[in-house]
């Protein structure tokens, strides 16, 4: 019984869902390149980056933060995969199959990480149509934007672990969906993804500053070249990369052992 | 010595409802249980518990020689599980369904490939093999869950229900195929509605009722602890019906029931067809013209009825 393998098997069966279901990649993909033109056109020229309001400063400062807002989403799908398995009894035929403990929730993440590869690949794409120039403002290479990209796949991955263990707490693939993206929002707006966090009450920018998102976001930031880096003396803004692994590594460790455990006591 | 299936003293409560009750059971290796109950009787929690999908409150079970709440993995090896409603994945083929399900139970891709086949064959689901799930009826879901629980001929097998929604010729199918796994050794726990199912198939009968043990026994046990062979004749005229009974009270053994509406008259009797016949000859006798007549004999639902205080299919346990 290899954990690895009875994954994989998990995780092409979740693929090939997908492949029969493309409705549901499809509108993945469209509400962030959505947000991507929203924010860009209607947002653009009226934000303030440090001292600048121009619109390509805006821009530029934007992607990293919709990039990585985007990978979170993945949460709510794994979700809600997870809760209609329930549902729908598969569970409970995996249950009583003599595989590795967690290899339907880590089969499952895996798949969502394939499509949120995918994701991120069109998403980069709009972003440089309409405008985005990796080294705007610092220079950078092809590693640390692959590092970059790396970091977003590692906190989307991490997330999906959190989407996992609402999909196996809540009773239907419904409520699965909306519990996995209600909380995102106050996760991803109180942050720096969207704004500067300087520009915030004090108290909601030590939230934000902390916020282990906003650590993926400065990395990137950092590592894309993008402006507005966040220059406040926060230990996650200071060494954001670091962070970021850090974070996303203990969400990882974290939910998973709290999934796995409720996986292996779950009723539908 | 233990069988295939033993369980002793199962409990298991959900709030206030006590789905096992106590339940002990023991199926010998090779033999195929029954296990009947009215509706929410803890047929499913049983099976559930056997199959470690749920832990017991108190009591403990062991399937193929393995304890199933010390070392549950263990059992999932040893075991095939068909639970009560389909449990398919409605995007895949049925193929792949069932090669994923192999390849769970740890066959290489190319066994697990050749043994989906064999089964999509024997389940008559070989042209529908490479069509979503999603599009099958619901009897072609139940026997892809059925295959899937056959993938690796194990040792025990546990049925919830495995013919509800087959129609007759695959039910008879499926009796079939459960016929030839006993025949070559496999253990079966099944659970029915249809009692001529367990009549049918199963060495032992057990009934369950409210999370207890209320019978058990061959089928021809229980029927014999329900009541013997019954004379029942249905005269033609309303008027003989007092004539009828007077037979049937001398050469019966026990009170006559006379069901006015339909013109029938019932009495115990020893003696079969012998008594029947003295029967005919002593109506004929009196001129009485009988449109129907005949030696019933308690049939399982009958058993199922008088121990349970209701039918199957009717009435949650109270
Ligand atoms: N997960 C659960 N939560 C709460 N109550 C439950 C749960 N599972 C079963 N029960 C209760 O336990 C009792 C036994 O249920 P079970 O499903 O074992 O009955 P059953 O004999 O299989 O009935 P049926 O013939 O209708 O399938 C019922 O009263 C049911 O409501
Ligand atoms: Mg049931």
């Amino acid at each position: 019984m290899s954990t690895m393998s009875d994954s994989l098997v998990i995780a092409r069966r979740n693929l090939i869902r997908m492949t029969r279901i493309p409705e549901m990649v499809l509108f993945g993909l469209v509400q962030p390149v959505m947000f991507v033109v929203l924010f860009t056109y209607v947002f653009g020229g009226s934000m303030k980056i440090g001292d600048s309001t121009d619109p390509d400063v805006y821009k530029n400062f934007l992607m990293a933060g919709i990039f990585a807002q985007t990978v979170t989403f993945a949460t709510a799908g794994a979700g809600a995969g997870i809760a209609e398995d329930m549902h729908k009894g598969l569970i409970d035929r995996f249950r009583s199959l003599p595989m590795a403990r967690g290899a339907v929730l880590t089969g499952r993440t895996f798949a969502d990480l394939v499509q949120t590869t995918l994701t991120l690949v069109v998403l980069a794409v709009v972003a440089l149509i309409v405008g985005w120039r990796p080294g705007f403002a610092e220079s950078t290479n092809v590693g640390k934007i692959l590092g970059g990209f790396g970091l977003l796949l590692l906190l989307g991955y991490a997330f999906t672990w959190i989407g996992a263990l609402i999909g196996l707490s809540v009773r239907t693939p419904e409520a699965a969906t909306s519990g996995g993206l209600i909380w995102l929002f106050p996760v991803t707006f109180i942050s720096n993804a969207f704004v500067d966090s300087r520009q915030m009450t004090p108290w909601l920018r030590h939230i934000a500053e902390w916020n282990p998102f906003s650590a993926t976001v400065q990395a990137c930031r950092e590592l894309f070249g993008d402006p507005g880096l966040s220059s406040s003396g926060a230990w996650p803004m200071q060494h954001p990369v670091w962070a970021s692994l850090i974070y996303s590594a203990l969400i990882i460790v974290v939910f998973r052992t709290l999934a796995v455990r409720k996986y292996r006591s779950a009723t539908a | 010595m233990p069988g295939a299936i033993h369980a002793e003293g199962l409990v298991k409560t959900f709030g206030d409802v006590r789905a096992l009750d106590g339940v002990d059971l023991d199926v010998p290796e090779g033999t195929v249980l029954g296990l009947l109950g009215p509706n929410g009787a803890g047929k499913t929690t049983a099976v559930r518990v056997l199959t470690t999908l749920l832990r017991p409150d108190s009591g403990t079970a062991v399937v193929a020689g393995v304890d199933v709440l010390k070392n549950p993995n263990e059992v999932r090896r040893s075991i095939g599980l068909s639970g009560q409603f389909a449990a398919v994945d409605e995007y895949l083929t049925g193929r792949e369904n069932l090669q994923m399900v192999g390849q769970l139970y740890q066959m290489g891709a190319r066994a697990a490939k050749a043994r989906a086949s064999e089964l999509l064959e024997r389940f008559g689901l070989a042209e529908a093999a490479d069509r979503t799930a999603k599009t099958y009826s619901g009897g072609m879901r139940r026997r892809l869950d059925l295959a899937a629980a056959l993938v690796v001929s194990p040792p025990v097998m546990f049925m919830d229900e495995p013919t509800t929604g087959l129609d007759p010729r695959n039910r008879q199918a499926l009796w079939e195929v459960i016929q030839e796994l006993v025949a070559g050794g496999t253990t079966l726990l099944l659970t029915t509605q249809y009692l001529e199912e367990a009549d049918h198939l199963a060495h032992d009968i057990c009934v369950i009722d409210r999370g207890r043990v209320i019978a058990r026994g061959t089928s021809d046990q229980l029927k014999a602890r329900t009541g013997g062979e019954r004379v029942e004749v249905v005269v033609h005229e309303r008027e003989d019906i007092a004539a009828a009974e007077e037979v049937l009270r001398v050469l019966g053994k026990g009170e006559t029931a006379v069901q006015e509406h339909t013109r029938k008259v019932v009495v115990p009797v020893v003696g079969g067809a012998k008594l029947l016949a003295e029967v005919i000859r002593e109506l004929d006798t009196r001129g009485v013209e009988i449109d129907d007549i005949g030696l019933r004999r308690p049939t399982l639902d009958d058993v199922f009825i008088s121990l349970t205080g209701h039918g199957a299919g009717k009435g949650e346990a109270k």
